[in-house]
Order: structure tokens, then C-alpha cells, then sequence
């Protein structure tokens, strides 16, 4: 299998990473396997022989890659089997991830991807593109991070309908949330506090707007449930408002409050909620969960960790493995 | 549900005779309290009797009570009513709470039953925690679509529950 990875932020490398240190147990799942390009907004590698990971990781860390290679030429030019498309997230137009995907698609090249962007803008263009190519497009990094999700349901629940979905998508919103629960604090102080220990971006309006929970709605809608649906179609209240007396209110009646992302037959909502203490979405810290109902199997409920860069790398390389094994 | 007061007299044997009628008809008496402190001046005793009963079967059970000489104070069936609890963030006060309350209460099939509201400092959003109760599931998303649609006029924020 030759693989090109396409992005090299914190994705990109933590995959990079993987590839590396578990090689002799990826190995048997994979076949032999080899990184043949390496690329990232400015830059990129390549050895069709497969490139030394340590060596491109060090040239990373020391300054940035040599420009020997583009993503675009790699996309359209270069021989490989598998594209990791983990450049960031755009939900406006998708780019520069939704050019890339398509050029792979349109090549036969299956496609693992952590990038939401060109998912919510043209999931079911990609889609079909993929299907007339006979290649494969593989997302499960694109919601909830490492917490099984879109294989959870389309492999171990196959055969059911998911009647609809409600669950806690972005962890830099939980943790917040979690903390003005625990300390009764104001957001402004949280958020600030959240900022320090990395959880929250200086700018942290993708997160805390509901911007981010929105567009993996969006693409769990159409991934599950068999939906067309665009992010404008999600009904989208942030964080912002929430007050330290409105927990010291809703504890005082033994309830709580998260973000909660939901989607069913009759809308796509992201919103603050008002749950009960003891209900399995009443997480706290950074992590995701997801409560999915089916038509068969009941309720089915998963948890885990929503963003991290191995923790990302994990859901990556279990579509790599699942390509690799359902190709033969 | 069914509550009534029957007045018993004071003697052995009293109570077996409202029971027997329940439990006939497929009733599950849920509490018996005998209200001694209340003794009538006949001396009859009042007892408050709870039963979970069929609605159907509610006409025939007060009749067959009554056929046997035993005095029905008062009864009524507790309407199945279904609740939700909401919270509410902004200028509650100041955005005429009353006509908040008021567009919930009018509408004859749902009502606020519980509200308590935290004002953190003068001029500062406030928080209030709202319960709303209706005659069925479909009159209590009609009765929360109204309060969202009021509280969006007021630029007020419906937490709704999941």
C-alpha cells in the first residue's frame, strides 16, 4: 500500500507517527506499506521507494518541509493507493481538502480524510464521485475523534435505521460547560482558563458558536441517516450565554446543561440542553459522546475522546485498515 | 388516578368495604390516610383514599361505594397531565414576566406550575428555571413552541430539555 499524506499539522504528523511506531503490527493488517509523499501548505516530499518518516517529522520540527512537491502535484501526478487528506477544516468552500479529495476520487485513489470542511459542503457530490471511480471515501476522524461513530454504525449496526442521534460533538464546549457546573464560575472565566491549558483557541468562536458540533451533525445526518442536508440547514445556538446561575438553577432541580448536537427526521440542532445530572450525556471534561437510536438494536450509546492528535490518528488508521481489508 | 374522602364510622370493618369495590374492579389503592383529627360530628372519621384505577371503571366504583350506605365526600380524578422543565436566560423581569406567564396560562391546555427566577446583579440577565405543565405530549410541545416563540420576541433564551 502507497500512501500520501496531504496536511502535516497535528494530524498529519500524529498519523505520521503511528505509521511509524507501530509498523510491524499495522503490517499485518496493511500489508507492507510505504509513505511515498508528504506534503503541507507550504511544502511536501517525495520518494515513490517511501520516505523515512523520522527524517520528514525532524525536517517538520526543525523549520518546515522542502519544496520539492505540492499537494495539488501530488494529488493529480504522483502513483499512490490511499490519500490521508488531513489538511484543516474549511466549511466554507471546503478548500483546499475538497480539490484534493476530488482529484484522488476522480483518479481512483481512496481517500481517509479528518477534514470536515469538504464533507459539509459536498458530501454527496463526493460520494457519487467515489462510487463511478470505484474508489472509497473514509471519514471517521471527522466527528468525534477517536470515538467510534461512522464504522460504529455503518459496519457493526448494519441493517438498522438510525432513527436519530444526540450527543455531545466538541469537547472544547463540554469541558467549559463541565467546569461553570462544577465551580459555578462565568463563562469569560472559564473560557479563560481553557485558553491556558490549550483546550480553546484564541479565537474560539468555530467552537464555542456551535460552528464546529454543526458541521460534523451535518455529516453524521448524511452519513447515517441517509440525509441531503447542508450547514445551513442546522438550527445553531452557542455557549456564550449560559450563565453560572442558570446551572446553580438547573442543579438545584437535578439538571445540567451541554451542548447538545441533534439530528432526526425533523430538524438538525445544535443547543445548549438542559439534562438530567445522572443521564449518560452529562459528561464532563473534553470528551465526546454520542447516544444513537435504532430501529433494531434500541439505543446504543458510545464515549471517548473527540480530539487530540493520536487520538485522531486512531480513527485514521482504522479506516486504513478497513480499506485494506474490505479491498480484498 | 383517583383521590376521595370517604367518612367511615368508627368501627371494625369500616375500611374493608371501600376496599373490596377497588380491588373488585382492578384498582391499586396507593395510600390510605385516616384524618382521626377530623372526626365529623357524627363521628364518622374522614379517610382520604388514593387509587390508580382505570378511567373507565371511576363512575361505577363511585356508585358501588355509595349503593352501599357509605358517604363519598368528595372525589376527584387527577388529570393525566405530562410536565417539562425549561430554563430561561435574559430580561425576564424587565419583558413583563406576568404576559410571559400569562400566553402559557391562556391557551386552557397547558399552564406554569413552578418558576424560580435568579437575579444576579441589577441591569444583568437573569435566570429563572420554568415548569410547564399539559393535558398530553402534543399540547406540551404546542405549550413549549409558544414560550420560545414569546421569549424569542423578548430576546430571551429557552434552554430546552433533551
Amino acid at each position: 500500500m502507497r500512501i500520501a499524506i496531504v496536511g502535516f499539522g497535528s494530524v498529519g504528523r500524529g498519523v505520521a507517527e503511528v505509521l511509524m511506531e507501530k509498523r510491524d503490527v499495522l503490517k499485518s493488517y496493511l500489508g507492507d506499506y510505504r509513505v511515498v509523499a508528504v506534503t503541507d501548505s507550504r511544502g511536501g516530499v517525495f520518494d515513490e521507494r517511501g520516505l523515512n518518516l523520522k527524517e520528514v517529522l525532524e525536517m517538520k520540527r526543525r523549520g518546515g518541509l522542502p519544496r520539492e512537491i505540492t499537494s495539488i502535484e501530488v494529488v493529480r501526478d504522483v502513483e499512490f493507493d490511499v490519500c490521508i487528506e488531513v489538511t484543516p477544516t474549511n466549511i466554507e468552500d471546503g478548500e483546499p481538502g475538497l480539490t484534493h479529495i476530488e482529484e484522488c476520487l476522480k483518479r481512483g485513489i481512496d481517500v481517509v480524510t479528518s477534514n470536515k470542511g469538504p464533507l459539509v459542503v459536498a458530501f454527496k457530490d463526493l460520494m457519487d464521485l467515489a462510487r463511478k471511480n470505484g474508489a472509497r471515501l473514509m471519514f471517521e476522524a471527522t466527528v468525534g475523534g477517536a470515538m467510534p461513530v461512522v464504522k460504529l454504525a455503518k459496519i457493526d449496526l448494519a441493517g438498522n435505521e438510525i432513527v436519530s442521534v444526540k450527543g455531545i460533538l466538541n469537547g472544547t464546549c463540554n469541558y467549559i460547560l463541565s467546569r461553570m457546573e462544577k465551580e459555578l464560575l462565568p463563562y469569560e472565566i472559564v473560557l479563560e482558563e481553557a485558553r491556558e491549558l490549550g483546550i480553546a483557541e484564541k479565537d474560539p468562536t468555530y467552537d464555542v458558536e456551535g460552528i464546529d458540533a454543526g458541521a460534523k451533525l451535518v455529516i453524521i445526518a448524511n452519513a447515517l441517516m441517509g440525509m441531503n442536508a447542508k450547514f445551513r440547514d442546522v438550527e445553531r445556538f452557542g455557549i456564550t450565554e449560559i450563565t453560572p446561575e442558570a446551572f446553580k438553577v438547573a442543579l438545584e432541580s437535578g439538571y445540567t446543561i451541554r451542548l447538545i448536537a441533534e439530528a432526526n427526521r425533523d430538524y438538525l440542532r445544535v443547543s445548549p440542553r438542559l439534562i438530567p445530572v445522572n443521564h449518560p450525556l452529562a459528561i464532563h471534561g473534553t470528551l465526546n459522546a454520542l447516544q444513537i437510536e435504532t430501529d433494531l438494536a434500541g439505543e446504543v450509546f458510545v464515549i471517548g475522546r473527540g480530539a487530540g492528535s493520536r487520538e485522531t490518528a486512531s480513527a485514521i488508521i482504522s479506516d486504513l485498515v478497513c480499506l485494506s481489508r474490505y479491498s480484498r | 388516578m383517583l383521590t376521595m374522602v370517604v367518612e367511615l364510622e368508627d368501627k371494625p370493618g369500616q375500611l374493608i368495604r371501600v376496599l373490596e369495590p377497588i380491588s373488585r374492579l382492578g384498582g391499586n389503592v396507593i395510600s390510605v390516610t385516616h384524618r382521626r383529627d377530623e372526626t365529623t360530628p357524627l363521628g364518622r372519621i374522614p379517610v382520604r383514599i388514593a387509587v390508580q384505577i382505570d378511567d373507565s371503571k371511576v363512575d361505577r366504583l363511585i356508585e358501588e361505594i355509595e349503593s352501599r350506605g357509605i358517604v363519598i365526600r368528595s372525589y376527584n380524578r387527577i388529570k393525566h397531565t405530562v410536565t417539562t422543565t425549561l430554563l430561561l436566560i435574559g430580561h425576564i423581569i424587565h419583558t413583563d414576566l406576568r404576559d410571559t406567564i400569562d400566553r402559557i396560562d391562556e391557551t386552557g391546555f397547558a399552564e406554569v406550575v413552578d418558576m424560580r427566577i435568579i437575579m444576579p446583579e441589577l441591569k444583568k440577565p437573569s435566570t429563572a428555571i420554568i415548569k410547564l405543565s399539559a393535558l398530553n405530549e402534543e399540547k406540551l410541545r404546542e405549550s413549549v413552541r409558544i414560550l420560545k416563540e414569546v421569549c424569542m420576541g423578548k430576546g430571551i433564551r429557552v434552554i430546552e430539555p433533551l
